[in-house]
C-alpha cells in the first residue's frame, strides 16, 4: 500500500485510478547483458494498472532490452540474460511455468512489423484461436474490432484474404497492433508502434489507446518524446543502459526533473 | 559525360569473360547426361516392350523381361521411405525448433552432415551385422529397406532441417509473442511455409535410393526370383542389382536387354525427380512470402 496523499496526478488532475493497489509491474534490480556485457543495469520501477508508461531515451539506452524482458523473450536469444526480479500482478515471471500463458496475456508492437505469412483474417484471428474461439460470427466480430482500433479496418476491409506479409511496412505495423490487441491483453508493450505510420493515423492510435487505459495497462517506448508527452501519464528516462529517472510526464517536460540530463534529454538538446 | 571510363570498359569485358565462363561448365555438365541418355535410347529402346515390363526373366535372364525387378524396386523404395521420413522429419523439427543451441547439439549436427558422407557399402555391412544377423530378420526387403532408410536418414534430416530454417526466425518470434507454443508455431506457420522444400528434399532421396546396389546387395535383394515378394520378409529382385547382375555375372544376355534395364531404372529416377519438381513449382506457388 502507497499513501494515496503521494499518489501523482494525471495531467487533466485526475488521480490515479488504481494508484492504491499493488503495481501491475514491479521491476527490481534488473540487469539485462548480452554474452556478458550488461545493456541495461539496476532498474527499479514499478508500472500502475491503467497508466500508459512511457519509457524514453536515446537509441543503445536499453529501452527495448527492457521490454523483451518483460515478455521472457530472453527465451528466444541465448546472447541474452536477465538478472533481478520482474513481477507482474504479483508474481514473478520466471515463476510461470507455462511461459505461453504468461505471453498470451501481454501484446507486443516492435518497430521492425512482422506480418504473418496467413491472411490479414488470419493474422488477426490467430490469438483469438489460439484461446480457443472458433465460431466465425465471434471471429469476424474481434477482427473487425481489432483492426478498427489499429486505424486499418478501412483499407483492408475489401482484402482479408490477402496475404498480411504483402501489406505496406505502414500497414504491416498497424496489423501487428491489430494481431496485439487481438490478444485481449492486460499488459500492451509497445515498441515504437508509428515508427511507420502516417502523422493522421497516429493520433487516431493515440486515441484508440487513450481509450484502451480503462482496461489495460501499456507500456509505451518512443524515440519522440512528443509522444510520450502526449499520451505516458508516467515517463521514464533511460539513457546508455540506467535509468536516469521516474516521474510525472507533465512535471518532466516542466522541469521539474531529479536530473538535468532528462530536461537536457526531453529538450533536444542531446539524443 | 556518358562516356564510358577504361575501368567501365574492363569491368564489362570480366563480366562478359565470367559469363562465358560459367557457361561452357554448364555446357561440360550437361553433355555427359545427354550421352548417357541418348545412349541408353538408342541401344536398349528397342527392348522396351509390355512384354519387357510386365513378364519375369526366362531362360537365365537371356530371355523374358523384368517385372520382379520392376516390383521390388518398389517395395524397397517404400518401406525404406516409410520407416526414414518419420524419424528424419521428427527429429529434423527437434534439432531445428527444440533443441538449445549448444555444442552438443552442434555436434550432433555435424555428426549428421558426416553420415551422409559414409559410403554405402558402409551401410551395407553396417545393415548384414544389424539387420539380418543381429536382429535375425534375414535377406528380406525389410531388412534391405531399413539398410536403405538408415543410409537415407541423414539427407532427408539435412534437407529437412534446411527447409525448416528458411522460414524467418521473426515469424516465430510473432507468434511466441502472442502466446503460442512452439508445437502450435511448428503447426500453424513453420511447416505451411517449409513443407515443399521438405517434399523435396525427401523426393530426391528417394530417387537416389532407388538406384542404390550396394546396401541391397547383402540384406535382402536376389539375383532370381520367379514370383513377386508378398510380404517384406521375401527375398526380391530389384532393378539396380538385376543391372548389376546382368552387366557382370549372366552370359549370353543380348546387350540390348541390359541398356533395356539401364533405361527403365533412369527413367523410374528421372519421373520421381519431374515429380519433386512439378511438386515444387506448385508448392511455391502456395508459398506465402
Amino acid at each position: 500500500m502507497v499513501d494515496a496523499a503521494a499518489a501523482p496526478e494525471r495531467a487533466d488532475g485526475s488521480a490515479f485510478p488504481l494508484y492504491e493497489e499493488q503495481p501491475l509491474v514491479e521491476v527490481r534490480d534488473l540487469v539485462i547483458s548480452y554474452r556478458g556485457r550488461p545493456a541495461l543495469r539496476d532498474i527499479d520501477l514499478d508500472v500502475y494498472r491503467h497508466e500508459i508508461f512511457g519509457i524514453v531515451g536515446p537509441a543503445n539506452s536499453g529501452k527495448t532490452s527492457f521490454l523483451r524482458a518483460l515478455n521472457r523473450m530472453d527465451a528466444f536469444n541465448p546472447a541474452m540474460q536477465v538478472a533481478g526480479s520482474i513481477r507482474i500482478n504479483g508474481k514473478n515471471i520466471n515463476d510461470w511455468r507455462n511461459e505461453y500463458a504468461l505471453r498470451s496475456r501481454i501484446g507486443v508492437v516492435f518497430p521492425l512489423p512482422v506480418g504473418l505469412p496467413l491472411s490479414v483474417y488470419d493474422n488477426v484471428a490467430f490469438s483469438p484461436r489460439l484461446r480457443g474461439i472458433r465460431r466465425k460470427a465471434r471471429l469476424d466480430e474481434v477482427v473487425e474490432r481489432c483492426l478498427t482500433r489499429a486505424a486499418l479496418w478501412d483499407e483492408v476491409k475489401d482484402r482479408l484474404d490477402s496475404l498480411g506479409s504483402l501489406l505496406s511496412g505502414g500497414q504491416q505495423q498497424r496489423l501487428t497492433i491489430a494481431r496485439a490487441l487481438s490478444q485481449e491483453p492486460e499488459l500492451l508493450l509497445l515498441d515504437e508502434f508509428s515508427i511507420a505510420v502516417d502523422p493522421v493515423t497516429t493520433m487516431r492510435i493515440e486515441d484508440v489507446l487513450r481509450e484502451l487505459r480503462s482496461e489495460i495497462t501499456i507500456v509505451l517506448v518512443t524515440n519522440l518524446v512528443q509522444q510520450a508527452r502526449r499520451l505516458a501519464d508516467r515517463t521514464a528516462f533511460f539513457l546508455t543502459g540506467e535509468l536516469v529517472e521516474t516521474g510525472v510526464t507533465e512535471d518532466l517536460f516542466e522541469g521539474k526533473v531529479k536530473d538535468r540530463r532528462t530536461t537536457g534529454y526531453l529538450e533536444g538538446r542531446f539524443g | 559525360m556518358f562516356a564510358p571510363t577504361p575501368l567501365n570498359r574492363r569491368s564489362y569485358r570480366k563480366q562478359r569473360l565470367a559469363r562465358a565462363v560459367f557457361f561452357l561448365m554448364t555446357v561440360a555438365l550437361i553433355v555427359p547426361v545427354l550421352v548417357i541418355v541418348g545412349t541408353l535410347v538408342i541401344r536398349g529402346g528397342p527392348a522396351i516392350s509390355w512384354e519387357f515390363l510386365f513378364t519375369p526373366p526366362r531362360n537365365f535372364m537371356t530371355e523374358g523381361g523384368i517385372l520382379p525387378a520392376l516390383v521390388g524396386t518398389v517395395w524397397l523404395v517404400l518401406v525404406a521411405l516409410l520407416a526414414s521420413v518419420p524419424v528424419g522429419v521428427a527429429a529434423a523439427l527437434y534439432l531445428s525448433e527444440y533443441a538449445p543451441d549448444n555444442l552438443l547439439t552442434r555436434t550432433i549436427n555435424l555428426a549428421i552432415i558426416n553420415l551422409a558422407g559414409v559410403p554405402s557399402i558402409v551401410h551395407a555391412l553396417f545393415g548384414v551385422g544389424a539387420f539380418v544377423l543381429f536382429f535375425r530378420i534375414g535377406a528380406s526387403i525389410l531388412a534391405a529397406s531399413l539398410t536403405l532408410a538408415v543410409m537415407t536418414l541423414p539427407v532427408v534430416i539435412v534437407a529437412t532441417r534446411e527447409s525448416l530454417q528458411a522460414v524467418p526466425q521473426a515469424f516465430r518470434e510473432a507468434c511466441w509473442n502472442m502466446g503460442a507454443t512452439r508445437w502450435q508455431t511448428i503447426r500453424k506457420v513453420v511447416l505451411p511455409n517449409s513443407i515443399s522444400g521438405i517434399l523435396t528434399g525427401v523426393i530426391l532421396e528417394v530417387s537416389r535410393t532407388t538406384g542404390e546396389t550396394a546396401p541391397i546387395m547383402f540384406t535382402g535383394a536376389a539375383a532370381f526370383v520367379a514370383f513377386l515378394p508378398e510380404s517384406v520378409f521375401d527375398q526380391t529382385m530389384a532393378m539396380s542389382y538385376h543391372l548389376y547382375y546382368l552387366a557382370t555375372q549372366a552370359t549370353d544376355v543380348p546387350e540390348q536387354t541390359t541398356f533395356g534395364v539401364a533405361l527403365v531404372l533412369i527413367a523410374i529416377v528421372l519421373a520421381m525427380n519431374a515429380i519433386s519438381i512439378a511438386f515444387r513449382v506448385y508448392l511455391r506457388g502456395q508459398k506465402k512470402w
